[in-house]
Parts: structure tokens; sequence; C-alpha cells
């Protein structure tokens, strides 16, 4: 009998392990850097209705976060302020309240405005947590994990965007090793400070509030140099963080 | 002892003294064995192959229409619940799993052991394998709830920071399991290779001799070639050895590692495996019973083959059987208050007890025929056993899994399981799947083993037509020459 096959098909096989090892290959790096939030979510940077500048108001006007998200500390939620808390300055007479940019503000307050609706603003969510993962605001900025360790720096950006990849990963990260990222809860808001900037000092007598013990006592008991890890793990001890890392911490 | 003997030793079955039944009935050429497995692909199927087929894929449809459900509407359509959340499912993955023992057993042990009686079996044992590991697979893989997130059992670095737990039994389970699978199907392809370029070498069609000839993988059937193949089947052979044992081992693992009272048992892993065994060769018995008789097969599926399943089923059924015993046993004599509770309200007084009973009589009773050789020799009594054990298989799964679940330690969680309608088509449906898959495999792979069946005829030994000219005087005394083999020695 004749031969079924060409004789170049012997190297077929070969030709297919090599071409299957390189499209698997692919594969993999492909799902490796496109797969993950890291690619999905950062940078994500939605046209908001007003261009509200947080670079503007947080960064060079030195307006504290809680000024217009009021409700961080107490609730689960961080709440999107209403265009009362934007009418509070940009009202009729007030800081540049006639700006175009700001019409849509004044369709939702100003009756006397031409096109007034009184809808609200229809802000687009850049940050969202899955149905399924219970994540709390209050529990972490009264434990000293500041906004800038999962939105970034918003002080300093004109638009904000999704910088952090807010994936399982990342909560595991800091859950692991909550130490890398606390700091004084007064030091929540400020989103450019680091342990370096903290005044031994005054650290001790804040702590000493806290704790009972005396400043002095405190700064005795406490490590020479404070860097992150330092008093990271000093809070941790002194306020007893345990994050927890089960399934039921966040699916419940 | 050499020359003296040699005018009386003719073939070695006789030289031995003993006569063995001959493997291969009538004397068959290796013609009419080519004929005869090839002829089974190469003509048109009997019409009972389309009567057995043609429902088989409709069933098929059902179990593709019940999943497509599942997915769609979520597990709930399923009804287990708490207490009970290891209902149908879980029991028919152990049930399929347990089937799929059968084949290894036969296509490893039993080439190991030389026990040459397995060549005409093995290669439908192994068919019959894969197919119940497919089904098996399908439960646990719905089970997770979104089947798309499976791959989280996987050891996959991932965003999520999930990593696998691998102190857990199911995660062993999912690697046992898929280790067998591959294994399986590796040795199942390297055994129909020269079959496959029998099959192509036979072939009239174009299409025909493209497909088995790429499968066939360039087989010439060259010394060389024999050579390789036979060391590669060797050592697979000797790779899955293992996993006949571990496998169902480690699915017991899944039971035996909790606490669970009538779970948490020493005695699981050998218990498990001797009833996957038990089970395995009942359905191979079910599926090749018929197809022998079918497909014209029973000078090389004989009586003799279906006598040594009867009794690996009689031998694993009582080993069963008197792990079921043991497990009341020490219910009985230990101290463990929770265990004794359990077993009583499984034999006397709970709701599941007739399960129990129907797994007893299926199990343990109804193999016990076969101590009789008349019985052994009816195929219609084995027949009916060998379905009683396929039953009588799934009650034992049942009465282990949801039964021990649905009365607890505290008493307040005690709950009742029914399974849904859409549980009990999945499973109806994977038994089509499974018949089609086989028949499919009927239809276009050699249902026998030609090349192993071959050689194991007389005609294949050396010195067959030596022998055979020594019997007929046509030899002179001058045989055997110097420094051949003497044939008493040859086996």
């Amino acid at each position: 009998m004749g031969n079924i096959f060409p004789r170049w098909l012997n190297f077929l096989p070969l030709q297919v392990l090599i071409a299957l090892g390189g499209v698997g290959t692919l594969i993999v790096a492909v799902i490796w850097y496109s797969f993950t939030p890291k690619y999905t979510r950062v940078g994500y940077e939605p046209q908001q209705p007003i261009p509200f500048d947080h670079s503007l108001h947080a960064g060079q006007l030195g307006m504290d976060c809680r000024y217009c998200h009021s409700n961080v500390e107490e609730s689960s939620h961080s709440n999107i302020p209403n265009a009362q808390v934007c009418w509070n300055c940009h009202g009729p007479g007030k800081v540049k309240s006639d700006s175009p940019k700001l019409a849509v503000l004044r369709q939702a307050m100003d009756t006397n405005s031409d096109g007034y609706t009184g809808e609200p603003i229809r802000w687009v969510q850049i940050h969202e947590t899955p149905d399924y993962a219970y994540f709390n605001h209050s529990a972490h900025v009264n434990r000293g994990v500041s906004c800038v360790e999962c939105h970034g720096k918003v002080n300093e950006m004109a638009v904000v965007s999704h910088q952090k990849p807010l994936s399982m990963g990342f909560c595991l990260d800091c859950h692991r090793n909550p130490e890398s990222r606390l700091r004084p809860i007064d030091e929540i808001t400020n989103l450019d400070w680091t342990a370096h900037d903290l005044d031994r000092d005054e650290f001790y007598a804040y702590l000493a509030g806290k704790t009972g013990k005396s400043a002095d006592e405190l700064k005795a008991e406490g490590p020479e140099k404070i860097d992150q890890e330092a008093l990271g793990a000093y809070l941790k001890d002194a306020w007893n963080i345990h994050p927890p890392q089960d399934c039921a911490a966040c699916h419940r | 002892m050499a020359n003296g003997t040699t005018d009386q030793a003719l073939h070695p079955s006789e030289a031995e003294g003993v006569a063995r039944e001959p493997l291969v009935l009538n004397n068959r050429s290796f013609s009419w064995i080519t004929e005869r497995i090839c002829g089974i692909v190469e003509n048109r199927q009997p019409l009972g192959w389309w009567f057995l087929f043609i429902p088989s894929v409709l069933l098929a449809g059902v179990l593709i229409g019940t999943l497509v459900y599942l997915v769609s509407t979520g597990v709930g359509v399923w009804g287990n619940n708490q207490p009970v959340a290891w209902g149908w499912a879980i029991v028919n993955f152990v049930f399929w799993i347990g089937i799929g023992h059968a084949g290894t057993l036969i296509s490893a042990i039993l080439f190991l052991t030389r026990q040459k009686w397995r060549t005409s079996v093995n290669r439908s044992a192994e068919a019959m394998t894969l197919f119940a590991v497919v089904c098996a697979g399908i439960f646990p893989g719905f089970h997770v709830g979104r089947f798309w997130m499976v791959w989280f059992l996987a050891p996959v670095p991932n965003a999520n920071a999930i990593w696998q737990n691998f102190k857990s039994p199911l995660l062993w389970d999912v690697f046992a399991v898929s280790t067998y699978f591959t294994v399986s199907v590796i040795f199942w392809y390297i055994g129909l290779i020269p079959d496959l370029a029998t099959l192509r070498d036979r072939a009239r069609t174009k299409v025909r001799k493209v497909l088995y000839g790429f499968f066939a993988l360039g087989w010439r059937g060259g010394n060389r070639q024999w050579q390789h193949y036979e060391m590669a089947y060797l050592l697979l052979a000797a790779l899955s050895t293992p996993l006949v044992l571990s496998v169902h081992s480690v699915v017991s693992f899944d039971f035996a590692t909790s606490v669970v009272p009538g779970w948490h048992t020493t005695i699981f892993p050998p218990y498990f495996v001797a009833g996957a065994i038990f089970g395995g060769f009942a359905m191979v018995l079910t599926l090749m019973l018929p197809c022998r008789l079918i497909y014209g097969l029973q000078d090389m599926f004989t009586m003799k083959h279906i006598d040594n399943m009867a009794k690996i089923i009689l031998l694993t059924g009582t080993i069963v059987g008197y792990a079921y015993i043991m497990e009341l046993f020490i219910s009985y004599y230990g101290a463990n208050k929770y265990e004794s509770d359990a077993f009583y309200l499984r034999i006397l007084a709970g709701p599941y007890r007739y399960y129990y009973y129907c797994m007893f009589f299926c199990n343990v009773i109804a193999p016990q025929i076969f101590w009789f050789e008349k019985a052994r020799k009816n195929l219609w009594i084995v027949f009916i056993v060998a379905n009683f054990v396929n039953a009588g298989m799934w009650f034992e799964r049942f009465v282990i899994i949801p039964t021990s679940i649905s009365v607890d330690f505290l008493p307040a969680q005690w709950g009742i399981y029914h399974p849904s309608i859409t549980e009990k088509l999945m499973f109806l449906g994977t038994f089509g799947l499974f018949m089609t898959l086989f028949l499919l495999f009927l239809r276009f792979l050699p249902v026998i083993a030609i090349a192993e069946v071959k050689g194991v005829l007389p005609q294949a030994d050396p010195h067959y037509h030596d022998w055979k000219k020594i019997k007929e005087g046509r030899r002179g005394p001058g045989f055997p020459r110097p420094g051949s083999p003497d044939p008493s020695d040859v086996k």
C-alpha cells in the first residue's frame, strides 16, 4: 500500500508541539497580564458630569476628605456628597457661581436657573466592591488605614481614576501584613503623610491618651526610630488589630 | 529432561500436565480474529446498536438540558440543603468513579501478574473506565455551584490570592481523579495504536485511511517499534497499578477524614477499593454480555472470562460484606455513642433503612450464588446478579453519604433529604452519556485488542509449528537442535 501521508508530515508532530507550546505560553501570558484587576480596573477614569478637581479642592485648598465624604467614619459606606454640599460654597454670589462647568449643579440646586430640574448630580462610580464582598469604611478608617491605601493620592488627581487593583489579593496583602499600612488616626485623611513625618514626642503624647499609660512610659517601651513597620507593629499591638483572613470576613 | 520428553511434549499447555482451557476457542486463526473484530467497525451496525444508540443520545440530551437549567438557574434546583449538603451529586460521583476501577485493574494489575485472559477484556473495560470517569467528573464539577470557577481547584497564582487547602481531601480527590483519568487515557491509547494501524491498513475510504492513519502514529509493526511499544506499555502498567488502589482510597478520605459519625472510619479505604473493583467488574459484565452476543465474540470473550469475573465479583463482594458487618460490629463494640446511634438509625430506625437492606441484599447476598459453578455458567444469572451489584453499589454510596449527614451530633440539625427531579434526570442523563460514548466506541474502535489476543493464540508461539510437526511425526529425533530452548520450558 502507498503512503497515506506525505513525507513532510513526519515533522508535523514536532511542529504542532512547538506551536502548542508557543500558543500556550501566549495564552498564559495574556491571561496573567490582562485578566487581573491590575489591568482591568487600574486606570479607569470616567468623565464626571461636573469636572470636579480633587487636586484643587483637597490638594491646593487643603479641604479635608470628610468635608464632602462626611459619613466615612460612621458608616460602612463612604457617601458621595449631595448637591447641597457643593452649593455651600458654589451657591449664588459665592465661589465661581456662574462658571459654565457648574451648569449641572445649578440645574440641581438653583430654582432660578434656566434648566432647573432638581435632579441629583449623577456622579459616576469609580471604586466598586462586588456585591459578594462586604467592605466597611468605618472599620478601616477608625483603625488607622488611610484613604490613600485604597484610593491613591486623590489630592493630586485633577480627574479621579482607579489607582489600586482592589483585588482580593490586594485586600489580603494588607490583612496579612497590616503593619505596613497603619498610621495615627489623626493622619487618616492626610494623603501625603509618611511615618517619617511623625514627631516622636507628639506621637507618644497622642498615644498616652488612648492607652492609659504616660507618654514617658510609652516612649521607654516604644521603638527607637519610628519607621512604618515599627509604627505599624506598635499600633497593631496597641489597638489589638487582628484583621480577619477567613472567607466569612468579607463573603458573609 | 530435555530430549527424553520431547516426543511427548506437544503444546506447552499439554506439557504442563493440566489441560488449560484455551483462551480463544475453536482454534481460530489470526485472520479470523482480525476479520471478526475489524468487521464490527467496518460493516453496518446491527439493528440492536441503533435501538440502544438513539435512546442513549436522547438521554444524553436530557443531561445537557438539566445542566443548562442548573447553570442558568443555580444549584438551588437540586434538593440538597442543610443538613444534607451532599446529596445525589456526590453519591453519583462516587458511583461512577467506582465503576471506573475495573478497567485499570484489568489492564494494569492483570498485565503485571501475567493473567493472559485479560487480553480480550481489557480494551472494552478501559474504554468503560474512561467514560465512567467522564460521567463522574460532571457531578463534583457542577456541585461547586459556579462551575466556571472550577479552576480555583488548581494551584494557579491569581489576583484573588486564593490558594488551595492542601490539608483537604477534597483537593487530593481532584488530583487523584485527574491523574487517574490522564494515565488511563494514555494507557488506553497506547494499547490502541497497533490495532488502529490494522484498521488503517484495511481502510477502503480516504477519510478512514487518514483518520486511522493519523491516530496510528505511523505504526508499521517493525521489531524496534514493538520493542519500544512493549516497554512503554509495561511502564504505563506499572504507573497505573498504584492508581487502582489510590484513587478510591482518596475518594474515601473525603468522608473518612471528617468527624461525622458513619464517615469517620479507618476501614474506608480498603472497603471503598474493594467496592469499586466489585462495581467495576459488574459493569464490565453488564456491557459485555450483550455485546459478545450481538457481535459474535463468544470465541474470544469466552465462558472462562465470565467465570473469572464472576469469581472476582464473589471475592470483592464478600470483602465488602465483611466491611459492612465490621462497621456494625465496631459501632456496637466501640465506646462512641454517636457512632452506635448513627448505625442504629442506619439499619433499624432511620428513614433510610430500606436503602441499607437493598444495599445488603444486592452487594452481599446476591453474589453468593457465584459459589456455584452452574450459576457462573448461566448467562442470565450472571447478567442479573451483575445488575444487582450495579444497583447495590449505588445504594451503598447513598447509605454512606446522605444517611450519615442527615443525623448529625445535634438532633436539632437532623433533616431528611429529598432529591429534586433535576437531580434524578441528571443521573439518568449520565447513563445516556455513558452508553452513547460506549456505543460510539464500539462503532469506531476495535472492541477487543486484536494484537494482544493474537499474542495468546497457540500459533503465536515461535515453536508452534515445530511441535505440530513432532505431534504429526514429521520431525525426527534430532529435534530440538542444540541450543534451542527446551519446549517444556517455553511458555
